[in-house]
């Protein structure tokens, strides 16, 4: 039997796109990137909805192609070390001696334009891959399954979302209305407030119209929870995301001290995981239709997950493959494990099920 | 259900109470509609009723409301919120998910309604308000009226035994009005639903209401009965006015009553005496005016003339293109084809020709006083203001006006700048009846004085008292060209009330009837 249309959970998704930015960010050779573009589109095309954002690819991919171009542009522009064949020998421009360092134009190296354009592609598959999931799955849903404790900020960053489309909107209408205004010669003195205040005292009234209907519909019922119980979660929640901001900078940094290392950053999480799960048992809130994180949903995750881990394997086993050089400028090859692993998302098509669009929902109905 | 005991509100401790001693008591399954004018407390009085007043708007409550047995002095509105559902005027800014479906469910996951009962009302709520097909959609991409039905269905949802609903309709066009309010009546007949309405359009409401409650105004309310109440209430649908009029009694409150009592008063008048203003000479002369966005067409080649001293109203749904075609001829709105001239000057290249309050007129308002909005649109602007609205204090702040002297003020910001023609695009959207009667008597004066003006409306009773002449828009084609009382008159659904009642007789409004009626009748 064929399976039915369904949609896969949010949360799988981006475990998956998550997994194929890693592999990308592992490499630099640019058949391998662009495998994983392929791999990433290929996906989307076959799975996504017909939702509004599920359009959103174009825009990342058009993205993407702006940021190899401007790499290889400021490899021209800016010259830079490099070697092999000059392709072009411009005439470098000097520069006075505050901008030591920097010359303008200069000849161009096959193998500074090859650099550059290895590194746009590095970046623009890490950004194609995060922009397939945002067209896989609603980043409104994601934040749907926040856990419980979390459900309040979770609402909150979806109503800050929706603002900004809401003051572009109005922002516009705005614009166009003054323009009917006769009086252009005292008005350019006033641009900015002309346009301001009536946008504000917009977004003021709606927001308070949002916080009344929130409020008048159930939303922040804390049932049994006491004020002060409140309190304590919330500043173990805060005091633990602190800690655990304050650890991962102490992670990174090698001068840091070991104890403000890993010591604060398990301090922090645990404090933090501590006062979402005490929040969140007060809490009485259901969720309504949520997506199942089932077997379609954990093969999706584990076509991006082995994607990553393979490709990390084969950073250890075959680095030559995955940085191919530039000078002297060699075809890129590279061995089965480095294509496995980018072409390990496409299980995704197979773990999950064609996606629900709303006409076949139409027909149904 | 709902119980009001000696009620009063007011939000400023030196400052008049907005509403004082009011006890009020609504039964269980009743469909009670409030009515008043602008600022007489109505939303207030909505408000207490689910806690939002005092909890969430500030202010003093004294005296005790109950509904459902929960005093709102303990529940703030959110622990009400599985008693009380509550429907705004503007769905859109009170929606918090984006697609239909999620909307419906979201009061719900609030109230931790298990999610296996959770779809099956989301199902039930989408059949009962007839919107199942669009339970995939997201909420921006439907029309006004669907969204007032989602906001319902939302509200319903949680299945509240009271539904407050604040001019659920103000904001839509009557078809879709007309859905809404199909909608609410039938939860009152088959959910038993207590159902508490403010609402403008009381022609469409009032026949439905099990008891009306009055706001005179000053903080008093009345309730009773709607044919007694309606007698005399300071606002009144021209089906009311008409029965006023003519002495009926018990006063008729629906169009289909109404003509059963108008049979001697129809053979007793002689037809209306015509008072139309002559039509001037032509103004704005436009040609094959063609606005299009993309791919869609929003105004097809559509030739209009506007003529000097007359009113001409421009009807048609929702979307027609009456907006666009106001912006094209306006000249600062985009027009793919055409010309717009104002005695032979096209409009696109020199503003001041053509003045335009747009449907939110406080957008072209951005100063702390009347006064300064005044000073910088130019010196005629506080006198035009004075003609159109006296009285109004010039240090107020703008927003703090209400709805048609706001409207009046950015009528005056327009016509300083003595353009010749004057567009509006809904303006008697939130207005009440004694708004509309002072627009349409400001629109009366601006004809006299030679403008050319052309109003954008949904409102037909609106239509019959202001205009002389109706330009019908449909798919941004004109389907309908001529003199009020020809093109109004003879529309199933544009005819007024008074047209509807009198038919075959050719009135339009209470005031002609008033005119023609022989005395015998009248008293």
């Amino acid at each position: 039997m064929r399976r039915l249309p369904r949609s896969v959970h949010p949360v799988a998704w981006w475990i998956w796109a998550l997994g194929l930015a890693v592999a990308a960010a592992c490499t630099t050779n640019p058949i391998l990137l662009l495998l994983l573009i392929g791999v990433s589109c290929f996906v989307v095309l076959l799975r996504r909805g017909d939702a509004p954002w599920s359009r959103s690819l174009r825009v990342y991919l058009a993205l993407g192609a702006a940021i190899v171009a401007i790499r290889m542009l400021f490899r021209v522009l800016l010259g830079g070390p490099g070697g092999g064949t000059v392709l072009i020998d411009l005439p470098s421009i000097p520069l006075p001696s505050f901008a030591a360092g920097i010359h303008l134009l200069g000849p161009i190296y096959s193998s500074s334009l090859l650099d550059g354009l290895y590194d746009g592609l590095h970046l623009a598959a890490m950004v194609v891959c995060l922009g397939a999931a945002n067209s896989l799955a609603n980043p409104k849903r994601l934040l749907k399954s926040v856990p419980m404790g979390l459900y309040d900020i979770g609402t909150v960053v979806v109503v800050a979302v929706s603002v900004f489309p809401q003051l572009a909107e109005s922002l516009g209408r705005v614009r166009r209305a003054q323009r009917l205004r006769h009086d252009a010669a005292t008005s350019r003195r006033h641009l900015v407030r002309m346009t301001i205040v009536p946008v504000l005292a917009d977004a003021l009234d709606r927001s308070l119209a949002l916080a009344a209907a929130m409020d008048s519909r159930g939303y922040g019922r804390h049932g049994s929870a006491s004020s002060r119980r409140r309190l304590l979660t919330g500043a173990m929640t805060i005091v633990g995301l602190i800690g655990v901001c304050v650890g991962a900078y102490g992670l990174f940094d090698e001068r840091a001290p070991e104890t403000r290392r890993w010591p604060v950053f398990i301090a922090g999480l645990v404090l933090g995981v501590a006062g979402v799960v005490v929040s969140s048992i007060g809490r009485r809130v259901t969720r309504y239709r949520p997506d199942p994180f089932d077997l379609s949903a954990i093969g999706v995750a584990a076509g991006g997950a082995l994607s990553a881990a393979l490709m990390v394997w084969a950073t250890d086993v075959a680095p030559a493959d995955l940085h191919p050089d530039t000078l002297p400028a060699t075809w890129p090859v590279f061995g089965v494990l480095p294509l496995v692993a980018a072409c390990a998302g496409l299980l995704a098509v197979v773990a999950s099920p064609a996606p629900v669009l709303s006409r076949t929902r139409e027909a149904t109905a | 259900m709902i119980d009001l005991q000696r009620l009063g509100v007011r939000y400023a401790d030196d400052g008049p109470a907005t509403l004082a001693d009011v006890d009020l008591h609504i039964e269980e399954g009743e469909l009670a509609l409030l009515v008043g004018g602008t600022g007489v407390g109505k939303s207030t009085l909505l408000g207490t009723i689910n806690g939002l007043v005092p909890h969430f708007t500030g202010g003093r409550l004294s005296g005790r409301v109950t509904v459902g047995g929960y005093d709102t002095r303990t529940h703030p509105p959110r622990e009400m919120a599985d008693v009380v559902g509550r429907v705004g005027q503007d769905p859109l800014a009170g929606f918090v998910t984006d697609t239909v479906e999620d909307e419906i469910a979201y009061g719900m996951e609030q109230l931790a309604v298990p999610p296996a009962t959770m779809r099956k009302r989301v199902e039930e709520v989408l059949d009962l308000l007839g919107i199942a097909e669009l339970r995939a959609r997201p909420l921006a991409a439907l029309s006004g009226g669907q969204q007032q039905r989602v906001a319902i269905a939302a509200a319903l949802a949680s299945a509240p035994s009271v539904l407050v609903l604040d001019e659920p309709t103000s904001a839509l066009d009557p078809g879709a009005a007309e859905d809404v309010l199909a909608a609410i009546t039938r939860l009152v007949h088959d959910l038993g639903t207590t159902v508490v309405m403010a609402e403008h359009r009381l022609e469409r409401a009032v026949q439905y209401a099990d008891s009306v409650i009055v706001l005179p105004g000053g903080g008093a309310v009345r309730a009773g009965d709607p044919a007694t109440m309606m007698i005399d209430s300071p606002v009144a649908p021209p089906v009311i006015q008409l029965g006023r009029l003519a002495g009926w009694a018990p006063l008729p409150l629906s169009v289909r009553d109404a003509r059963r009592a108008a049979r001697p008063l129809r053979d007793s008048l002689t037809a209306p005496t015509t008072t139309r203003r002559a039509p001037g000479d032509v103004v704005l002369q436009a040609r094959g005016v063609t606005v299009r966005y993309g791919d869609r067409v929003a105004v097809r080649q559509v030739d209009v003339d506007l003529h000097a001293g007359s009113v001409t109203a421009l009807m048609g749904r929702n979307g027609s293109g009456k907006s666009s075609l106001q912006w094209a001829l306006q000249g600062s709105g985009p027009r793919a084809a055409g010309s717009v001239r104002v005695d032979g000057i096209e409009t696109a290249s020199q503003r001041g020709l053509v003045g335009l309050v747009p449907q939110t007129a406080s957008d072209l308002l951005y100063l702390e006083s009347v006064d300064a909005e005044c000073a910088a649109a130019g010196p005629q602007a506080r006198d035009i203001l004075d003609a159109l609205a006296p009285g109004i204090d010039g240090a107020q702040h703008p927003r703090d006006l209400s709805e048609g002297q706001r409207l009046a003020l950015v009528l005056a910001v327009q016509l300083s700048a003595g353009p010749r023609v004057v567009l509006l695009d809904e303006p008697t959207r939130g207005l009440d009846y004694r708004a509309k009667a002072a627009l349409v008597e400001q629109l009366d004066s601006l004809a006299a004085q030679g403008h050319a003006v052309l109003v954008a409306t949904h409102d037909v009773e609106f239509v019959a008292q202001a205009a002389d002449r109706v330009v019908v828009l449909a798919e941004g084609e004109v389907i309908a060209d001529g003199p009020t009382a020809e093109v109004i008159a003879s529309s199933p659904i544009f005819a007024p009330q008074v047209a509807k009642i009198l038919a075959p007789q050719p009135f339009l409004t209470v005031d002609q009837v008033a005119r023609a009626m022989p005395d015998s009748v009248a008293r």
